[in-house]
């Protein structure tokens, strides 16, 4: 990607908006919900412009029917909305990920549970993100920490989802959403284009779930010819409905099998000073923002700590980690719940290594200081 | 469109025969209701290839999948929710809903009032046979009072809802409603709906034999059928608010064929005026 050269004052939303329309996004169905309202209003404003299509839906389910509607017609398509409204898409994510149908949620999130604290940051849906709907399934979830990176990560969002067939999911905390910086884009021409794999193969050699060397099969444009079918039923490779037990089985785990098969193109994080590291810190959003100042400055104390911060939340970047955490005493996990990420990080840490948790769950971001006291304490 | 003689009508032409048997029970009226509306598609000459079925859960989810066509078995009260971002992208298609009275009604509902008041250009056939046949046979919004189901043992005591007239509240461009019984008028209803610029809505007055009609004694199905059609009034509508529902007194029809904006092409004005600068505030 070639930079513009020019600066400019961006809100983590509206970033989050103009990412999704460089990388190619025409459709955006949302309904409001505070504290991701803003890129809802940016697309509303910005893709009439490109020939795109808003929709202000009836509900939260109804804009996520609608984006996937809008998918399966073709188009690229996003919603983005938070914590009350993304357990009200979970039901439809999952027609996303059974039926293999590109979409990007952003999940914007505030206190909860239930209605909670719509206007104060939380990062409560850490695990809502990987298993919230029902069903063993594949879902990709991306953490940006700043809102370039928010740009960023939404462009290679649609990126990940119209080439694997997989929906993905874009979390960050309300501080990241409504935080202001100053970014540099790139030239919207410089950003490489994204496309389906569109069926093109004779009509009666198309399966719309057949085996394929990178296990994503090629989709059908309506219109095209091919007729095909879809279900949240589960299929054979025909795409129609199957209870056969062999069928329903190696379909279920071509499915969930991409993520191990495209793990390289998929997982991505970023590591700070951890190679001699007696203390790691693991953190997603603001948390790692703080983090990253409080490693700092224990590294200006002369502390061997580092920092390892998934950009790719799920699937976790299991082996990027191992390798980040090899001389770790402590993994340090600050975050704003009452653990979640930790207990991915407990389920990897092994020997003497042992992680602890800071935990916030007052409706503010934690500070730096209180990452440092706890370095120092374990020090 | 050009008219393609009535008797160059062959069902197996629309239909994927190699999923045959199919599931509905013997007796259902959803596959004459089926029947009508492929016959209505051959009459305005729709290619398969141009034809999207959007469906939702229960059995009239189910008779989707049999249109050999671009068919989408979507989510339990949904088919409205994706039919409206498949037909704001893609004009070009012909975007047909199918529905039931549990899928749309109940589950549903809220995006049905919401379909109607938007106008966008599709067609909802809602198969309305009194219950939740898919799950067994439990209670629906449309039910009629005193019946029994799985879980009306003593006797449904909840009103029942009208559809045709919540579309016509809501601000639907066509309402009708028909019986399976009269598959011509059937076939001629959901063709005028289908050709309607703008959402329409028709309500398939259907019958499930096996589940709803043995619990409640109703014979089999041309008994069925032909009490449905006794109990209907073919007439106009008129005045709806003037006639409380009654479901012994439905009537059957075109109701509303108002010409409003299709948000279809609202939208595409809108991109144009955004495009030359002449959105109002905020922009």
């Amino acid at each position: 990607m070639r930079s513009t050269g020019q600066l400019e004052n961006l809100q983590g939303n509206h970033a989050c908006a103009m990412g999704a329309i460089a990388a190619g996004c025409r459709f955006f169905a949302g309904y409001p919900i505070t504290p991701s309202s803003e890129v809802a209003e940016k697309m509303s404003l910005e893709l009439p412009k490109v020939d795109g299509i808003f929709i202000q839906m009836e509900d939260e389910i109804a804009s996520m029917g609608a984006i996937l509607g809008a998918s399966m017609g073709g188009a690229m398509a996003m919603t983005a909305t938070s914590g009350p409204g993304f357990s009200l898409k979970q039901e439809n994510l999952g027609y996303a990920a059974g039926a293999e149908i590109p979409c990007v949620v952003v999940n914007v999130m505030r206190g909860g549970p239930s209605t909670g604290m719509p206007t104060r940051p939380s990062q409560g849906d850490i695990m809502q993100s990987r298993w919230g709907t029902h069903g063993d399934h594949a879902v990709i979830v991306l953490a940006p920490s700043s809102v370039k990176e928010i740009y960023e990560e939404t462009i290679r969002a649609f990126r990940l989802t119209e080439t694997l067939r997989v929906p993905v999911v874009i979390i960050y905390d309300e501080v990241i959403g409504h935080l202001v910086e100053t970014v540099e884009l790139p030239v919207p021409e410089s950003i490489e284009s994204i496309e389906r794999k569109w069926a093109t193969c004779p009509k009666d050699d198309f399966k719309p779930y057949g085996e394929t060397k990178d296990m994503v099969p090629a989709m059908a444009r309506p219109g095209d010819g091919y007729r095909a079918h879809t279900t949240g039923l589960t299929t054979s490779q025909d795409g129609f409905p199957t209870q056969d037990p062999a069928k329903v089985e190696s379909i279920i785990r071509r499915r969930l099998g991409k993520l191990e098969h495209h793990a390289a193109t998929i997982e991505s994080f970023e590591e700070i000073d951890c190679q001699d590291a007696d203390i790691v810190l693991v953190a997603i959003g603001i948390s790692a923002r703080a983090a990253g100042r409080a490693q700092q400055q224990a590294r200006e104390k002369g502390l061997k700590v580092g920092l390892f911060r998934p950009i790719t939340l799920w699937p976790f970047p299991v082996g990027a980690f191992r390798s980040a955490t090899k001389t770790a005493k402590y993994i340090v996990v600050p975050e704003m719940n009452t653990g979640q990420l930790i207990l991915e990080i407990d389920r990897l840490v092994t020997g003497t290594t042992r992680a602890i948790g800071i935990n916030r769950i007052d409706g503010e971001a934690i500070d730096p200081a209180a990452i440092l006291h706890q370095i120092e304490e374990l020090s | 469109m050009d008219e393609k003689p009535v008797e160059s009508f062959n069902i197996r032409d629309y239909l994927r025969e190699d999923l045959f048997p199919h599931f509905l029970c013997p007796g259902c009226g959803h596959g004459i209701a089926l029947r009508a509306l492929l016959w209505a598609v051959h009459e305005l000459n729709i290619s398969n290839d141009k034809l999207a079925i959007v469906s939702g859960i229960g059995c009239s989810g189910r008779i989707g999948a049999y249109v050999d066509a671009n068919t989408f078995h979507t989510t339990h009260g949904r088919p409205l929710t994706f039919a409206t971002g498949l037909a704001m992208t893609r004009p070009d298609l012909k975007v047909i809903v199918i529905t039931g009275d549990g899928d749309c009604l109940a589950i549903g509902g809220n995006h049905l009032i919401h379909a109607c008041r938007r106008n966008l250009n599709m067609t909802c056939m809602m198969l309305n046979n009194e219950v939740y046949g898919m799950t067994g046979g439990q209670a629906s919004p449309t039910t009629s009072e005193t019946r029994y189901t799985t879980t009306s043992p003593t006797g449904s005591i909840e009103p029942v809802f009208n559809a045709c007239d919540l579309a016509v509240a809501a601000g639907a461009g066509f309402v009708g409603r028909e019986v399976t019984l009269q598959t011509p008028a059937l076939k001629n209803l959901l063709r005028q709906a289908i050709d309607h610029d703008g959402f329409s809505f028709v309500e398939v007055i259907s019958d499930c034999t096996e589940i709803f009609g043995r619990k409640n004694d109703l014979g089999d199905s041309p008994e069925m059928i032909l009490s449905q059609k006794g109990s209907m009034r073919p007439d106009s509508y008129g005045n709806v608010v003037d006639e409380p529902f009654h479901p012994n007194h439905m009537k059957t029809g075109v109701f509303v064929e108002t010409e409003r904006p299709e948000y279809g092409a609202v939208y595409r004005r809108h991109i144009k005026s955004v495009q030359a600068g002449i959105s109002g505030k905020g922009s």
